[in-house]
């Protein structure tokens, strides 16, 4: 066992522990503070997997947006050191059990699948130079496509947003009634 | 690095999958459903990731499906807490058993 699976098995374990805390804790704030470490553990995978533009993306977008909004929405909705209420304990055991036949299964399947071919035609070559210029090729394996139509999805989703969270103001629309009077 | 098989990746995906799922069972807050969601999101994303790297390097689709899928995150939480934001403002809790108005 070489220093690599070390750091695997290390970085899996904080994954699956924070994350189990993450959904268990009934401390609300915790509980995001638990999902913060997961995705950071997450972010470290990543970078185990040589992959660091994706692990920098998953630390800009992950921990450094969605976290912070999360807090902030719990800060703006409830008070954020109250216990949760506690699910009944029947329901507990229930969902417990079905996430350990959950996982049971498909570790099953995933044990005795046998068509995993690993082909090395070429080495994996994820720098961003190369992602970038396949992110705006036109060619086979280029995804223009997908770029342009994500980036109106973003921009529709802001405005969504926006128009969502606007707080419903009445007295402006009386107040341009009064004028049109 | 090749010592760990891709088995032992996706199991760990799997876990944090259905770890995501038991916290979607049994938590009743919007905000912590949506804690799940992301924890499921992002199991997915270790998926992508291995299967490109392990088994097919000489093209980077894994790679780009989990760009994405991380992009519609962020663009679904936002939309989320915007929801939950204007929940919270109608009916001053984010409880998923006190928005029953459109139950049956």
């Amino acid at each position: 066992m070489n220093i690599s699976a070390i750091l695997f098995y290390a970085i899996s374990t904080f994954i699956l522990s924070a994350g189990i805390l993450a959904v268990t804790t009934v401390k609300i704030f915790r509980s995001a503070i638990w999902l913060l470490f997961s995705l950071v553990g997450i972010a470290a995978l990543y970078f185990w997997m040589q992959l660091e533009f994706i692990a920098a993306i998953q630390i800009v977008v992950y921990v450094g947006g969605i976290v912070v909004l999360i807090i902030f929405s719990i800060f703006l909705t409830q008070n954020s050191g109250k216990e949760m209420n506690s699910p009944k304990a029947g329901k507990k055991i229930f969902s417990a059990l079905a996430a350990l036949f959950g996982t049971a299964f498909v570790h099953n399947l995933i044990v005795h699948y046998e068509g995993f071919s690993f082909s090395s035609a070429k080495p994996f070559n994820p720098n961003v130079a190369e992602i970038g210029t396949q992110m705006l090729s036109t060619t086979a394996h280029g995804f223009i496509l997908p770029f342009e139509a994500v980036s109106m999805l973003l921009l529709a989703a802001m405005v969504g947003c926006i128009v969502i969270a606007l707080r419903p103001n009445n007295n402006i629309e009386s107040e341009t009634l009064n004028k049109k009077d | 690095m090749q010592e760990i098989p891709l088995t032992q990746i996706l199991f760990v995906s799997t876990a944090l999958f259905f770890i995501g799922m038991y916290g979607l069972f049994t938590r009743r807050n919007l905000i912590t459903l949506l804690m799940s969601i992301e924890l499921m999101l992002n199991s997915v994303n270790i998926n992508f990731v291995a299967f490109n790297k392990y088994l097919f390097p000489d093209n980077l689709d894994g790679l780009f499906f989990t760009l994405f899928i991380i992009t519609i995150a962020a663009a679904e939480a936002a939309v989320a807490i915007a929801i939950i934001i204007n929940l919270y403002r109608s009916h001053n809790s984010i409880d998923v058993d006190d928005a029953t108005e459109m139950k049956y």
